[in-house]
């Protein structure tokens, strides 16, 4: 079963980023990423990361493409965009590129994939706990000062994309709060 | 016959080329920022198969900070193409390629 599972969701993940990335309406490509993201959360499972899967689901299907999909709506951008490419060489160089990417990751990918230490951080499926026991217990001890790292730098993304969405033409001294001296006092 | 480590790292090394395709053939900003999603989405593809190969679970603890970035990245970001259409609304990426708005 596994082969027939692992071909099926290969076959859904490349379709949908194919769909991305040719779809000519921004919505439809949110749509396709959405079926891509969804079949990486297969290959998860069938890779014993459970809690990982779970997360892909919730985190980047659902939230991220719903972000996505807000600005698309926000923006009313949600309209066929023209393929025609104002740099003539771009597109053969970029399709260039990317079987010379291809080739080269297969090369790397296709021998010494897999050296090194075995379980330096535990392993998979340690029986006292399953993988929601198993991961946590990790983050929250061996990474947990990347842990902390991660909780700064999502304030400073909220700090940062309500700071830049902002509207420009609204300078904070626009809109006084009562214990602000007003611009026009201040000189 | 068996699915090794070295058939999901070559899905994710396709799921790549694509996302890095797509990022340059591409001119709505919005579909760029997918791509580097799709980008994204195989490094996690990658390392949880190296997780499962080694049998560490380190590689899946590293996906939840991948995500944790990938959300951050999405959030700025997004906030700065929303900045750049209330000035310009048909900006595409070709438009925007000086720092001064």
């Amino acid at each position: 079963v596994t082969p027939v599972l692992f071909f099926a969701f290969s076959a859904i993940v490349l379709g949908g980023a194919f769909g991305v990335i040719l779809a000519r309406n921004p919505v439809h490509s949110a749509l396709f990423l959405v079926v891509s993201l969804i079949a990486v959360a297969g290959f998860f499972l069938m890779l014993d990361a459970d809690l990982v899967a779970v997360v892909q689901i919730i985190v980047y299907a659902s939230a991220i493409v719903v972000l996505f999909l807000f600005v698309i709506m926000l923006l009313g951008v949600d309209r066929r965009e023209s393929f025609e490419e104002p740099h003539r060489l771009q597109r053969p160089m970029a399709f260039g590129l990317g079987v010379l990417l291809v080739v080269e990751v297969l090369v790397l990918a296709g021998r010494h994939w897999v050296t090194g230490e075995h379980s330096t951080r535990g392993a998979l499926n340690d029986p006292a706990g399953g993988n929601v026991h198993n991961l946590a217990a990790r983050l929250f001890t061996d990474f947990i000062w990347p842990f902390e790292i991660t909780a700064v730098l999502l304030v400073i993304a909220v700090v940062g994309s309500v700071v830049l969405a902002r509207r420009s033409n609204q300078s904070p001294d626009a809109t006084p709060t009562p214990n602000d001296v007003p611009s026009a006092e201040r000189g | 016959m068996t699915i090794t480590p070295a058939y999901y790292l070559t899905v994710a090394a396709l799921l790549f080329t694509i996302g890095a395709v797509g990022l340059l053939i591409r001119r709505n900003t919005l579909v760029m920022f997918m791509c580097v999603e799709l980008m994204l989405n195989a490094v996690n593809l990658t390392f949880v198969a190296f997780a499962k190969a080694l049998n560490d679970v380190g590689g899946q603890v590293i996906v939840f900070f991948t995500l944790v970035v990938a959300a951050s990245e999405v959030a700025v970001g997004l906030a700065i193409i929303v900045a750049i259409f209330r000035r310009r609304p048909d900006a595409t990426a070709d438009d925007v390629d000086l720092l001064k708005g």
